[in-house]
């Protein structure tokens, strides 16, 4: 994965800028010390690592502008940073850029039951949203797997999803409002504890644009009454394409679980070994979860059953308690952890139709076996969004390479079947160079005029997102102009 | 101008020496007609693809929206934003199309718990103001790949681009359905009551407020047992009012479907404007604006407001959370008063910089929009 040269003209330059730095944060909050610097030098996209010049760490929206007007005025790239779990290199680095970490701005500012929103700093962790709010009977929707730790910040930037937004949506269907702060240090407001903009949706214009048109400091979500009760039913099949077939009907029936969540062969092995949640050993599973009172659940769950028994299940298992509902989700949750043990892993997150499901898993167990490599699947299967878990040993020599090219393949099989490159962990550095397979030239373009309108000079996170040959015209006249 | 494909859409939006004034089926038009060309959508028609099992549906952009609903119905489901039919409360004629819903991001009751147009469109193929064909998102539920235009178009009103083909997440009809109304509420117990509703676990989807009738409403959507249930439960919250229930599927359809195109001032005078606030400001904001008469949605959260002709709502108000629309003006206020509430200078320079770059020599729709 290639990244531009450093600016030798910023290097050279770093001393003054983080004199500057200091002078508007207090003491702790600039760190420029090589060996502290290095903490920032990935994401969980690990493979690729940079540590930056520097790092600054503001408490205040007034903080991020004064910090945004130095590098704005010195023309040095600024890379926005939340918890840094991005699985596409959304925050890796460059030499010559400042990271400014939104970590310190974690305080719950309002929070609103009757008008059902709460407003925080968006250093705040995605779980400690509905933390804040779950003991009074709301929660916050979106739920990636990654939500202890990911910050609101980076769910904004990236538009993340979860297990449960088949019902409930992504971020973007869940934020209200929010505060950014352009390169410039201009304050904008966008939105609030009203719906919908009154011209145009630049709310959703920024949510999922990847740290790349301001920096996000202030946000308000909008948080649910919690349902009364919700339950999974675990089911077994002897094939893909009829597990496939099955989520289909399901949708078709009417019934809208919360979610939908499929795992092959592989990876229900791995999981089950990690963590001993008793699934059965079968070529595919789903595990379909509804919500309600006890006998809504009953009702719906009686449906989805007499579908499913429809398809010839090798098992078919209903939560009979809270303990058994944990565990069937348990091995789900870990399946990330449980991959990990075993091998090293690129995570890809393609989106499909639906009801390419059987075909596409056919065709990636074809494509894994003509690079010598294992796939195996998790995903999130009402909405089609895939979690193909390629698995290599990064100890040997060209294994890296050859997984990459395999997930590129595998990427661009999910836009032939009419789907995406990537369905919640976004673009980044990852996907970059594969946007053209998706996108024609005037589909870029009308969206890095966009960048052009809030970044002018293209300084905001400007290596990620547009593959670097079509954006290096707009990054060079920056360059240029110095 | 009548296209019939997105090619010769091109190719006269790209030699447009003038204004154009983009139109759908013409029965959302706001604002008076600038000057210009007329250049309609609907020669751009059909369903291009509906794959119930995925919830998804692709149409272009001019398909008329009956055409669309009748197609979802055959199979048990339904546009879940509810889009509303303007033609009563503006007295216009015609057939409402897909993308004119798309282009106003055209929302009904439902918005306040399901969502609004712009949460349920998946992709957009639009032509820009020089005439270049782009598209955005695609037609999958989840798609973060690049960024979103498929919002930005949603409630641009042709002023960034003309729509020539969406594609919708549908939803299931469902089996049944039924209305909670409690009766004699003042505007603040009533939006007090629905933000109780709505703060249930009982899925609320919809929440309006007839002040003229004395009614506020709460709907339930679902399994038949289900909404029973979810009626009861609800009921035992406001014990002490007095409470109807109303379970007839096709009268609960009626009554919001009267809410969605706010019949209650169909026929009669003045501007009508759209607020959309914070619910619980709604009671002090509806009293300040001064109108013949108003009523409630989403909660609170959207206030429909009969005004005096040529009235200025916005001067009424002063500052406030949120935004006014004008959606049918007089004479008087068209020319005085700007339809879309006037934005902050930072955001207002975001949104000029965005038309010039969208559409550089002006032809979209000027003026429209600022
Ligand atoms: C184990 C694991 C499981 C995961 N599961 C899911 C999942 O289920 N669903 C899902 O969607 N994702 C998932 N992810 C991906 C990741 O957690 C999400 O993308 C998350 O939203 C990133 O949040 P973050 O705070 O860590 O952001 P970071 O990684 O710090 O940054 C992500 C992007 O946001 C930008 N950004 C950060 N802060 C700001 C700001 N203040 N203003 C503007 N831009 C900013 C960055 O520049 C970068 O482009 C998973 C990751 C891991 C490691």
């Amino acid at each position: 994965m290639q990244m531009p040269e450093p600016d030798a003209r910023i290097l050279s330059r770093k001393d003054d800028l983080v004199a500057q730095l200091k002078r508007v944060l207090p003491g702790g909050a600039v760190i420029s010390d090589p060996a502290e610097t290095r903490a920032y030098e990935c994401d969980a996209l690990t493979a690729y690592a940079c540590p930056p010049l520097a790092a600054v760490l503001p408490a205040s929206t007034e903080e991020v502008a004064a910090v945004l007007k130095i590098c704005h005025a010195a023309g040095v790239p600024v890379v926005p940073r939340g918890a840094g779990t991005s699985l596409a290199g959304g925050v890796l680095p460059t030499a010559d850029c400042v990271i400014l970490g939104v970590a310190r701005m974690t305080e719950v500012l309002e929070t609103d039951y009757d008008n059902r929103f709460i407003r925080v700093q968006t250093g705040r962790t995605n779980l400690s949203v509905t933390g804040a709010v779950e003991e009074d009977g709301f929660f916050y929707a979106p739920d990636p797997s990654s939500q202890l730790a990911c910050a609101i910040a980076g769910n904004i930037a990236m538009n993340s999803g979860g297990a449960h937004c088949l019902k409930y949506g992504v971020t973007t269907n869940n934020l209200l409002g929010l505060t950014m702060v352009l390169m410039d240090g201009t304050v904008v407001e966008l939105g609030g504890a009203h719906l919908d903009a009154g011209g145009y949706d630049l709310l959703g214009l920024v949510c999922g644009s990847e740290g790349q048109l301001g920096v996000v400091t202030e946000a308000t979500l909008r948080i649910l009454p919690k349902p009364e009760g919700a339950r999974p039913v675990l089911i077994g099949f002897s094939s893909n394409e009829v597990a496939g077939a099955c989520v289909s009907d399901i949708i078709k029936a009417g019934v809208l679980p919360v979610a939908i969540e499929f795992m092959d062969r592989p990876c229900i092995r791995a999981c089950e070994a990690f963590a001993h949640a008793g699934y059965p050993d079968c070529e595919a599973l789903l595990i379909v979860e509804v919500e309600g009172s006890e006998a809504e659940i009953d009702h719906q769950l009686g449906l989805i059953k007499q579908i499913a028994r429809g398809h010839d299940p090798v098992e078919l298992r209903e939560a009979q308690d809270a303990e058994e509902a944990g565990r069937i989700w348990l091995g789900r949750k870990s399946a990330f952890g449980a991959m990990g043990q075993i091998n090293d892993y690129i995570c890809l997150d393609g989106t499909i139709p639906v009801s390419e499901l059987p075909k596409v898993l056919t065709r990636i167990g074809e494509l894994a076996k003509g690079y010598g490599l294992e796939v195996a699947n998790v995903f999130h299967a009402g909405d089609g969004n895939m979690h193909p878990l390629i698995l290599f040993n990064a100890n040997t020599d060209g294994e890296l390479a050859k997984a990459e090219a395999l997930g590129a393949d595998i990427l661009r099989l999910c836009v032939e079947v009419g789907g995406c490159l990537t369905g919640e962990h976004g673009v980044g550095i990852e996907k970059r160079d594969l946007m053209s397979d998706q996108y024609a030239p005037a589909d870029l373009e009308a969206q890095m005029a966009v960048k052009d309108v809030f970044d002018p000079g293209w300084l905001l996170n400007p290596a990620k997102v547009f593959p670097l040959d079509v954006s290096e015209a707009r990054r060079g006249a920056r360059l240029a102009a110095e | 101008m009548r296209p019939t494909s997105e090619d010769e859409l091109s190719e006269l939006v790209a030699g447009a020496t003038g204004p154009l004034h983009v139109r759908g089926g013409g029965t959302r038009s706001m604002a008076r007609a600038g000057p210009g060309e007329v250049l309609e959508t609907g020669g751009l028609t059909g369903i291009a693809l509906h794959e119930p099992g995925a919830l998804t549906l692709v149409a272009k952009a001019g398909t008329p929206i009956a055409e669309i609903e009748a197609a979802l119905e055959a199979e048990g489901q339904r546009l879940a934003f509810e889009p509303m039919d303007h033609r009563g409360l503006l007295g216009t004629a015609g057939e409402p199309t897909i993308g004119g819903a798309v282009a106003a991001n055209v929302s009904g009751p439902r918005r306040i718990q399901t969502g609004a147009c712009r949460d349920f469109l998946l992709g957009v193929r639009f032509v820009d103001g020089t005439g270049a064909v782009v598209k955005n998102g695609g037609r999958v539920m989840k798609n973060v790949t690049g960024y979103d235009l498929v919002k930005l178009m949603a409630g641009s009103r042709g002023t960034l681009g003309v729509l020539t083909e969406v594609a919708l997440k549908v939803l299931p009809s469902p089996e049944t359905q039924g209305t909670l109304v409690l009766h004699g509420l003042s505007d603040a117990e009533a939006v007090a009551a629905m933000a109780r509703g709505l703060g249930s676990p009982f899925e609320v989807t919809g929440a309006a407020h007839l002040p003229g009738r004395g009614e506020t409403c709460l709907r339930i959507e679902g399994f038949a047992d289900s909404v029973c249930y979810r009626l009861g439960r609800l009921a035992d919250l406001f014990a002490g009012h007095e409470i109807t229930r109303e379970t007839d599927p096709d009268a609960v359809a009626a009554r919001w479907r009267g809410i969605r195109d706010v019949a209650e001032f169909h026929g009669k005078p003045g501007d009508v404007w759209c607020l959309s606030v914070k619910p619980g400001d709604a009671p002090e904001i509806a009293a300040r604006a001064g109108a013949d008469e108003v009523l409630f949605d989403w909660g609170g959260g959207r206030i429909w407001a009969r005004m005096p002709e040529g009235s200025d709502l916005r001067a009424h108000l002063g500052a406030f959370a949120g935004h006014a629309t004008l959606v049918r003006g007089s004479e008087a206020a068209l020319s005085a008063l700007p339809v879309f509430q006037p934005e902050p200078a930072p955001v207002a320079a975001l949104s000029a910089g965005l038309r010039r770059r969208f559409d550089p020599r002006g032809v979209l729709n000027p003026g429209l929009m600022g």
